[in-house]
């Protein structure tokens, strides 16, 4: 199973990305669960300066942004 | 290996955003002339009356000012993005005290930050080596050189104003990691973050870089979403700023607001700092009230105290740093401030 973290504090921005992470795993088909990560202590030690922040299998896709359903599912389709 | 289950429908991009650009320039330039055809013709206002003239003045700054907002805004979004926090802190990491301040403040005014990412930031930073002096110029000119008020300055006052105001944030930025780098702050900070300081920071990630229809997106989103939060702020703002137009008297601000009277900027600092969200609407009123006569060093003063001093990013500061270090970090922004409107109000500016 693809393990997708959303890591960030919880504010508007990680919710959003939270969602969108979401729906990507709909609209990629794929079996995947995703994780909140907010410890900044975690955080910080992944290399993730701006939040929110997104891995898929540990790997740092985005920081600082918000990427689309579209992206985080193009992601997840090479994941696999 | 997966597959997209479903196509979604997005505009083409390119057609969509010179469309937008048209349009925007259109509304740009026909400002003027319709908000003066809605007052006088249309409303049937005389030209020259104090309500004929407030209402001019409200119906052709509001799209103005939401115009600036959505198009300058979205442009700096986008060239903030090739600036990220990694990349400065890459760039900051074993540079010399006085240097490394300069460089910091500096890339401050340049770089996208929210104050969400204050903490991961900071802590980032202390692991990569950079002084807790360096880091606090960083966290000091990025709010403070504010892109939305940089925005409404140069589209209201011209780039002067502009510069000054960034000069100046650039300044108490400077200064004031000088002054704190100087201060033993250590003992302040709480104590998992001298543990994680201890752990060499992650080698970053091959990063994944956005492309350049990703990155117009984002900035295009980012500042709808700015524009959404922001333009009730805008609307009384300037509701309140044709008021003063139409209504105040001259001499009533200067007297009140003017280099004549020590009160006037510890005033408007201490009135700023509930404002933090509303510096959009807050710009208006003070393009009025300097048109009245306030002194720029006030003007400049309760500017910066509005972005500067936000108290939700001090929360969240807390995380990291006991009370003192918060404290004193406030103290040296505020007795920056402060020196700067006093300053330019000395000098008669």
């Amino acid at each position: 199973m693809v393990k997708i973290e959303v890591l960030g504090s919880g504010c508007a921005n990680c919710q959003k990305l939270e969602q969108n992470a979401r729906e990507a795993v709909t609209l990629a088909g794929v079996d995947a669960e995703v994780v909140k990560v907010t410890d900044y202590g975690e955080i910080a030690a992944r290399g993730v300066l701006s939040t929110p922040g997104l891995a898929i299998d540990g790997d740092v896709k985005s920081t600082g942004r918000i990427p689309t359903p579209g992206d985080i599912a193009e992601w997840l389709s090479s994941a696999g | 290996m997966g597959t997209l289950a479903i196509q979604r429908l997005q505009l083409p991009f390119w057609p969509s955003a010179a469309l937008a650009v048209a349009a925007w320039l259109v509304a740009w330039f026909a400002a003027w002339p319709v908000s003066q055809w809605l007052a006088f013709d249309l409303l049937g206002f005389q030209p020259g009356s104090s309500l004929g003239e407030a209402t001019a003045f409200f119906l052709y700054d509001v799209p103005k000012v939401l115009l600036l907002l959505t198009g300058i805004v979205t442009l700096v979004s986008w060239l903030r993005s090739y600036v990220p926090p990694q990349r400065v802190r890459a760039a900051l990491a074993g540079r010399g005290e006085v240097a490394g301040t300069v460089a910091a403040a500096s890339f401050g005014v340049v770089t996208p930050f929210c104050s969400c990412s204050a903490v991961p930031l900071f802590i980032g930073f202390l692991q990569a080596g950079i002084p807790i002096g360096v880091t606090l110029a960083f966290l000091i000119s990025s709010p403070l050189v504010n892109e939305v008020a940089l925005v409404l300055l140069w589209g209201l006052f011209g780039p002067q104003v502009a510069i000054l105001y960034m000069a100046a944030g650039l300044s108490v930025a400077i200064v004031g990691g000088l002054v704190l780098g100087r201060l033993p702050l250590e003992r302040f900070l709480e104590p998992w973050v001298l543990e994680a300081r201890q752990t060499a920071p992650v080698t970053a990630p091959v990063e994944h870089r956005p492309t350049t229809e990703q990155r117009l997106r984002d900035a295009w989103s980012s500042t709808r979403s700015l524009v959404r939060k922001v333009w009730p702020w805008v609307v009384i703002g300037i509701g309140v700023g044709a008021f003063i137009h139409g209504y105040v008297p001259t001499e009533f601000i200067v007297q009140v607001g003017g280099a004549g009277n020590p009160l006037a900027v510890p005033l408007v600092v201490a009135l700023a700092v509930p404002l933090y969200a509303g510096v959009a609407g807050v710009i208006p009123i003070v393009e009025a009230l300097l048109d009245k006569g306030l002194p720029l060093g006030t003007v400049l003063a309760f500017m910066m105290a509005t972005v500067a001093i936000s108290l939700p990013e001090f929360v969240i500061l807390r995380r990291v740093a006991r009370p003192p270090l918060l404290a004193i970090f406030l103290g040296v922004v505020v007795a920056g401030i402060l020196a700067v409107g006093f300053l330019f109000n000395a000098l008669g500016m």
